[in-house]
């Protein structure tokens, strides 16, 4: 079990967002979390990276209770998250962004090789290294968000709504790149998402999330077939 | 040119302050109003440990800048858990109770302040107002180089993330604590630097002259120049230390003149003179058809 959240709750000054939620992702899965604005996707992610203290519940990633770490050390054991609206570094360059992926790191991961590698991925990123991170557009920035979290190497990357804002041409781009990262690279992929479809056909199980309790879960094939999903979150 | 050379004497020295200040506000974005606490710190130090314990400027230096950075971690842990506006008070607040134990104590001489600080000596040679202004000199091109070094370290790209996005800079293994921390420990550790060179300087030192209108001074300095850009501070200490004497008739309107200043910068050029959309960068830009862009390229 890479990660394992049990009896997870969280609550904002007092008002709960997360019930007693229970989710596990084995090494080289693609999860997916899906459900309505306000749900508590993001608290969740929000929890496993350490954003948001929990209530109470425990988080434990490769076999260690991480549950009341720091953000920056739960990231030094290899969580990465891909934040909502990418939240790049604006004032500094693509490249810099990426570096700041590798900060403490920088022995550990052949940066050059991983470079290389990104650079394949998102070509984009390498054409505008030198140019400000402020300068791209908004599906550009979610690469550069991406490749920022995969850089390292990370054990599981959390992906939070990477959907929003961007073309439906580019939501088909991104959906196809993570699976990518997910097959090719064995990288195991936490993905939080409005978009239930997208995220279901690459997914290998999922779980949907109703105001802060997981309602249903199981192998995405399964869900997409599942006549509850399909009205309330396919829209057919 | 005596006149000349003391001018430039106290610019050079408000400018390593305003660097150091730089390296807090402009590169980890720690808004800080109490610089001028600092400042008086290694001062006070160097002061003290050259009348009272008998050391030599050069002795005492080493001694100072360990002060500087010890109490400016000591402050730094507790200020920084704050942010904003709660960190610009407690920052005011350090300056006050600094000035406060400074102006109170017997042992800093209470509103008497402490005279007879010696000269600056090198190889045997007293320093003249001409030399001393070298020495100043010698220490702002360290600053500055010691600043553009940090711009290109790790920890120098940290405290960028961290003054860009604290939350999406933890995500990657940045501890935000450490590089804020880090940031203020420099920049105490240039304003006393600047504390102790101004100690040897004017001879004799009280607490008026590290209050909080200093502070704000500085601050000006850093917001007029352009914060984050490695020659923005110096350009503000410039500018700030030129205009009162080209001015002097409105010497009583100067904390005025300052916060007027101040005022019209963040509204109109925030970045600064130095900035990144500046009018003076923009011209700079139209005259070399260069084009620079990332925190490294300042």
């Amino acid at each position: 079990m890479l990660l394992d959240v049990s009896d997870l709750s969280v609550a904002y000054k007092g008002v709960s967002a997360l019930h007693s939620v229970s989710l596990q992702v084995q090494e080289g899965e693609l999860v997916s979390v899906i459900g309505a604005n306000g749900a508590g996707k993001t608290t969740l992610l929000k929890a496993i990276v350490g954003w948001e203290p929990a209530a109470s519940g425990a988080i434990s990633f490769a076999g260690d209770e991480v549950t009341r770490m720091r953000t920056h050390l739960r990231a030094r054991r290899g969580i990465r998250i891909v934040p909502e609206r990418a939240r790049v570094f604006t004032h500094m360059t693509v490249y810099e962004n990426l570096m700041m992926g590798v900060y403490g790191l920088q022995n550990e991961v052949q940066v050059g090789e991983r470079l290389d590698r990104l650079y394949d991925l998102f070509p984009i990123l390498k054409e505008r290294g030198s140019q400000l991170a402020s300068t791209l557009s908004g599906g550009e920035q979610q690469q550069l968000s991406i490749a920022r979290a995969c850089i390292s190497k990370p054990k599981l990357l959390l992906v939070d709504e990477v959907s929003m804002g961007l073309m439906p041409r580019l939501v088909d781009q991104v959906f196809e790149l993570l699976q990518t990262l997910n097959r090719e690279e064995g990288l195991t992929i936490l993905l939080v998402e409005q978009n239930a479809l997208a995220s279901l056909k690459i997914s290998h199980r999922a779980y949907v999330l109703e105001t802060g309790d997981i309602v249903l879960d199981g192998d995405a094939k399964e869900l997409l077939a599942d006549p509850r999903v399909r009205e309330a979150y396919l829209g057919v | 040119m005596d006149y000349l050379v003391n001018v430039a004497i106290v610019i050079s020295i408000q400018a390593i302050a305003a660097c150091g200040l730089n390296v807090i506000v402009g590169y980890a974005g720690q808004i800080s109003l109490g610089h001028a606490a600092f400042f008086g710190i290694g001062a006070y130090a160097s002061a003290m440990l050259t009348t009272k314990a008998g050391l030599t400027f050069w002795g005492a230096l080493p001694l100072v800048l360990l002060i500087a950075a010890i109490l400016g971690f000591l402050l730094g842990l507790p200020s920084l858990r704050v942010k904003e506006d709660f960190l610009a008070i407690t920052t005011i607040g350090i300056n006050f109770i600094v000035e406060a134990v400074f102006l109170y104590t017997p042992f800093f001489g209470k509103a008497l302040g402490i005279g007879g600080i010696p000269r600056i000596y090198v190889f045997g040679q007293r320093l003249n107002n001409q030399m001393l202004l070298g020495l100043c000199l010698f220490f702002l091109a360290l600053t500055l180089l010691i600043c553009w070094r940090f711009t290109r370290t790790w920890a120098g790209l940290s405290c960028f993330a961290v003054r860009e996005n604290e939350t999406a800079a933890s995500s990657m293994g940045i501890s935000p604590v450490r590089a804020k921390l880090s940031a203020f420990v420099i920049g105490t550790v240039f304003a006393g630097l600047a504390g102790a060179l101004y100690a040897h300087y004017v001879r004799f030192i009280s607490a008026g002259d590290f209050g909080f209108p200093v502070s704000i001074s500085m601050m000006s300095m850093v917001v007029l120049g352009g914060m984050g850009t490695l020659w923005g501070p110096l350009l503000g200490a410039v500018i700030l230390g030129i205009l009162p004497e080209v001015f002097r008739p409105l010497i009583d309107y100067r904390m005025f003149l300052y916060s007027l200043l101040l005022l019209l910068m963040i509204r109109f050029q925030p970045g600064g003179l130095l900035g990144e959309h500046s009018f003076v960068r923009t011209a700079f830009r139209g005259l070399t058809g260069k084009e620079k862009g990332g925190v490294a390229g300042v």
